[in-house]
């Protein structure tokens, strides 16, 4: 295959950045799309320039941290994927592809492709501990859950916090990966202690991070490589409204901040 | 107050406030598009109603401030959220492709601005009386000859049928949206919530249409 590319490229995160484009021949239909990012590599170093930076780990869609808009959509042309495990046998020969960082303002840009996401991890952070029985292994059962309730918490911790969902949508709103996380917790028993507070300072840092709003297009379920549903958004805004009003200032662990 | 300070200051409160007041101005559109109807009851029944209404005033200036004030809400929420979402992605796409976003989601902000200048309009067209000179000749409530005498005019009825296109295309959106900002979605009725804003804005839509185009066509005169 013969392909064009139109990469962005930045030296750093202060440096404005713009597009180059790059011839490449004898590209193989079988290659994934990070291999042949690699032979572009390759080939630069060849030719003795700096080679394009780009996130990636474990190549086997689970570890979150390849990310690149291709061709205007997150993690590529194929639905329930993330870029890792796309292949260049969705692409035709001779086609140009637009390759871009995730954009917003809360994943500056390190490197070309390569984003900071750590505001995903303050996110996290600011979501706080969940009490828990220590001590021994439980009992199975000990504390029972629904296996309905079980099913459901387990389809959004399969959030990698890979950051499509902020890449796709127009107002670059973290709305996805925040509710997959808040709603896993607010499914199980073992997290309803902190659940009002949970909730409100995981919103509280999303804002503070500079996310924009919710405007319910849903264009995060469509980019989202592991099809966290929008109803986790809905769940989202029922456990803040509901910890809004239910809340109490003195237990609040943001009033101080 | 930390109550209300917060709301407004998070995303989701700020949401929240769009999706209440919203609610209460469609609540508002479809009380008047009920009272509207009654043009098709001939005009007694149209003026009696317009004479009604201002009958007693403390109710009247209630409704009135709690319209202003949903009004007054709706906006701030939404030139809140839509500064902050451009201050979220200061480096555009050069190339964006949309999967499922529908052409209402994209234009809400376009559609309502033109929303509120024919709110404007229609004030001083109907309750102010100020665009149409000829009206001064008419009984303080002959809404019945008002509506006549404008509509008979293609730009008037053009005017007014592009409006309630837009109204029906915003509330499109905002309808579906209502539910899902409110969190009364869930997997088994998030087909049929969203159903709720195309239904509802073309029956809406359609209620309002049906006036200036019988009006136009003779239907009734």
């Amino acid at each position: 295959m013969r392909l064009v590319l139109h990469v962005w490229r930045q030296k750093s995160p202060e440096e404005a950045g713009a597009m180059v484009s790059y011839r490449l021949k004898e590209i193989s239909p079988d290659m994934s799309f990070l291999e042949m990012l690699d032979i572009l590599n390759e080939q630069l170093l060849a030719e003795e320039k700096d080679p394009v930076a780009f996130d990636h780990d474990c190549r086997e869609g689970i570890c979150g941290m390849c990310s690149l808009v291709i061709n205007g959509q997150a993690h590529g042309p194929q639905s329930g994927t993330t870029t890792c495990q796309l292949h260049m046998r969705s692409f035709k020969d001779g086609d140009e592809i637009y390759i871009e960082p995730f954009r917003a303002k809360a994943f500056p840009v390190i490197r070309d492709l390569v984003t900071n996401r750590s505001s995903f991890d303050r996110i996290i952070q600011a979501g706080g501990f969940v009490s828990v029985r220590t001590g021994g292994v439980p009992d199975g059962n000990a504390l029972p859950i629904p296996k309905t309730a079980a099913d459901l918490a387990m389809d959004f911790a399969a959030c990698i916090g890979c950051g499509a969902c902020v890449a796709a949508c127009k107002n670059a709103s973290a709305m996805l990966f925040v509710s997959a996380k808040v709603s896993q917790l607010a499914l199980l028993p073992q997290g309803k202690v902190e659940r009002e507070r949970r909730v409100l300072a995981m919103v509280g840092q999303m804002d503070q991070e500079g996310f924009g709003h919710c405007s319910n297009t849903f264009e995060c379920e469509a980019v989202c490589p592991k099809e966290i549903s929008v109803s986790s958004i809905a769940r989202l805004n029922r456990e803040y409204t509901r910890a809004a009003l239910l809340e109490r200032p003195s237990s609040s662990p943001t009033s101080s901040e | 107050m930390s109550f209300l300070s917060r709301t407004v200051n998070s995303s989701v409160g700020c949401k929240t406030l769009m999706a209440v007041s919203g609610l209460a101005l469609v609540g508002f559109i479809v009380a008047h598009l009920a009272g509207n109807l009654l043009v098709f009851a001939g005009p007694t029944a149209l003026n009696a109603y317009a004479k009604g209404l201002r009958s007693y005033l403390p109710l009247l200036w209630a409704l009135r401030i709690g319209l202003i004030t949903a009004f007054i809400l709706h906006i701030y929420a939404g030139i809140r959220l839509s500064r902050r979402a451009q201050q979220a992605r200061p480096q555009a796409y050069v190339k964006r492709k949309t999967q499922v976003t529908t052409g209402a989601a994209q234009t809400m902000i376009l559609s309502g601005l033109l929303l509120l200048f024919f709110a404007l309009y229609h004030l001083a067209h109907l309750t102010f009386r100020l665009t149409h000179p000829q009206f001064a000749a008419l009984g303080e409530f002959d809404v019945y000859a008002m509506l006549i005498a404008s509509f008979q005019s293609p730009w008037t009825s053009g005017f007014y049928i592009l409006s309630i296109a837009t109204l029906m295309l915003h509330l499109n959106h905002g309808m579906a949206s209502f539910f899902q900002t409110l969190g009364l979605d869930s997997r088994r009725h998030a087909s049929l919530l969203f159903m709720a804003g195309p239904v509802f804005s073309t029956l809406l839509a359609a209620g309002f249409i049906a006036i200036p185009l019988s009006i136009f066509l003779g239907l009734i005169a």
